[in-house]
């Protein structure tokens, strides 16, 4: 349609399915994003009371190590491969790439960990996971070809050591670990966006779906139950009667 | 009300009705993030990071001369484990298999070496050589293929005859014998490799630029020079390799499931075994499939019978969810 053609006011928020701006696929694209992230879901001030444990820092910890790794990236990327082997500055950014790595696949494998411990794919959470396991592989192979790209011994080690094994199934013939152009050019641009994507999803099915809720204790003894008050004895927790968007 | 007693699934499908608590996720990303800041800076002040130079092949000429002269001869008899591969490499040879699984034959010869004149006839045609070596180039390129493999076989097997108990050769002490220009050329390699030349010669080759480093990996792999290095950081595969970084650094320890199958003797052999099974011949096929397997059950876990369970049957959730519990018990799902 010509966009010149009824140009008028906008029409009121939601438009109606039946009405020429609710036909309009940017109105449709926008109120399907807005229906199922809206903001309160999106950005929550609320968590369920059971969202009170140490395991729970261990999905944003891993965000912020790659943040870290992202930005340290960035810095060795645009300074060349060969900057840290003759900059202190240079030494000093690649060991702050390398620590970030550690802690980043340390709080990523903690997570998985705890989640397995909840049996976090349950109430249609399959999703969850499965993006989760397959962020853990994709960043097992980012951190991979780091090692790969480092143009020091430890390099040539393991490209000697781990071509065996990819040739023995075909991947070797494509994926030449001993190439360092293509092994730089994976780990700097398609292996972090690769992640980055997928963790963006990862986090927005979270945000849909919501924390998963506990296990059923065997014992079954409610205590401290809201009673139908609406009021739980705890000064920071209330019952939310709409119940929480999740 | 309703009597039926809710099971966790359901209440897990359901948008959540019970108590809440404040949370500020923008604040907990922003500690996080300064945390994981503070914590690397400090790793990285305090540790540092792992840098050890590469090796070269002036460093093998250097200090291993004799090793790199056996190596090269190899090279020239088709004797060493690059000229033998077989693909992606070269047609030497099949690859390695489980069952009729032959992957690595079926991608067929993608990253031709020709280990031979790749390693040592076109890294000795890149430069002017003493005459003996000039002379022994002319040689060898007017020497039919046949004569080429007799001449470099029988010295390749005199050099074998000289490993003493360690297992160290010897080339000097060769029995002597007919290996037409081998001995020159091998001479030749070594002297380039030691004066540094090998290492351009390898990396440009011919060429001005090169990001591509497949030819000199597997030629420093034929020798024990790589080997011997990665032996002495304990880097090797059957010692949880995978995990390990030079200097006691962490290497990649998040690979423990696939380093694992390295260290039982199903797959590895020992040091002193004179004969290995098919299964330790193709570990790597072998291995790199049960990884597969792995992260096949791990990706679609939340489908399979028994291991989903897990987490119902070894009550850690207990631990994890103690204090909703102890105030609440289980009213999430009444």
């Amino acid at each position: 349609m010509a966009i010149t053609e009824k140009v008028g006011t906008p029409g009121g928020w939601p438009p109606t399915p039946d009405d020429a701006d609710g036909r309009m696929w940017t109105n449709r694209l926008r109120t399907r994003i807005v229906g199922t992230f809206p903001p309160e879901k999106l950005l929550p001030d609320r968590q369920p009371a059971y969202v009170a444990s140490w395991i729970y820092v261990f999905g944003v910890a891993t965000i912020a190590a790659f943040i870290l790794l992202v930005v340290s990236g960035l810095v060795l990327s645009a300074e060349g491969p060969a900057w840290y082997h003759k900059s202190t500055a240079g030494h000093f950014v690649n060991s702050v790439h390398f620590w970030s790595v550690q802690l980043f696949m340390l709080s990523m494998v903690v997570h998985i960990w705890g989640k397995f411990w909840m049996a976090a794919w349950r109430g249609n959470r399959a999703m969850t996971w499965i993006t989760g396991v397959v962020a853990f592989f994709a960043s097992i192979g980012t951190a991979f070809t780091g090692y790969l790209v480092q143009s020091n011994f430890e390099s040539q080690w393991i490209s000697f050591e781990a071509k065996d094994g990819l040739n023995a199934i075909g991947v070797g013939a494509w994926f030449n670990v001993a190439n360092v152009g293509q092994m730089l050019l994976l780990h700097v641009c398609l292996l972090p966006v690769v992640v980055g994507v997928i963790v963006v999803w990862h986090v927005l099915l979270v945000r849909k779906h919501g924390v998963v809720p506990p296990l059923p204790l065997k014992a079954d003894r409610p205590r401290e139950a809201t009673d139908g008050t609406g009021v739980s004895s705890r000064p920071d927790e209330a019952v939310q009667t709409r119940g929480m968007a999740s | 009300m309703s009597a039926r007693r809710k099971t966790s699934d359901d209440v897990a499908a359901q948008p959540w009705a019970g108590p809440v608590r404040r949370y500020d996720i923008v604040k907990e990303f922003v500690i996080a993030l300064v945390v994981m800041s503070v914590l690397a800076t400090i790793l990285a002040a305090a540790f540092s990071s792992p840098d050890e130079k590469a090796l070269t092949f002036q460093g093998w000429g250097a200090t291993a001369a004799d090793n790199l002269y056996a190596t090269t001869v190899g090279e020239l008899a088709g004797s060493t484990e690059s000229a033998g591969y077989g693909p992606p490499y070269n047609d030497a040879g099949e690859g390695i298999a489980v069952g009729p699984l032959k992957p690595q034959k079926w991608m067929g010869v993608r990253i031709p070496v020709d280990p031979a004149n790749d390693f040592v006839i076109t890294p000795l045609k890149s430069q002017e050589q003493p005459a003996a070596v000039a002379t022994a180039l002319q040689a060898w390129e007017a020497a039919t293929p046949e004569q080429r493999q007799a001449w470099a076989a029988a010295l390749d097997e005199a050099i074998q005859a000289t490993a003493d108990a360690d297992g160290a050769l010897h080339p000097d002490q060769v029995a002597a014998g007919d290996y037409g220009p081998v001995p020159d050329l091998a001479t030749g390699l070594v002297a380039m490799a030691t004066s540094g030349a090998l290492d351009g010669a390898m990396l440009s080759r011919g060429g001005f630029y090169s990001s591509d480093a497949t030819q000199q990996i597997l030629f420093l792999g034929d020798g024990s020079y790589l080997d011997d290095a990665a032996t002495a950081q304990n880097l090797q595969g059957n010692t949880w390799g995978m995990m390990n970084g030079v200097n006691s650094y962490p290497g990649q320890p998040w690979l423990w499931w696939a380093s694992l199958w390295y260290q039982i003797p199903t797959f590895n052999p020992a040091e002193d075994a004179t004969t290995t099974t098919s299964l330790q011949d193709n570990a790597d096929a072998w291995i790199f499939y049960i990884i597969g397997v792995i992260s096949l059950l791990i990706l679609f876990l939340p489908f399979i019978p028994g291991l989903r369970s897990i987490p119902r049957w070894i009550p850690v959730y207990r631990l994890i969810w103690r204090t909703y519990y102890r105030r609440h018990g289980n009213s999430h799902l009444v």
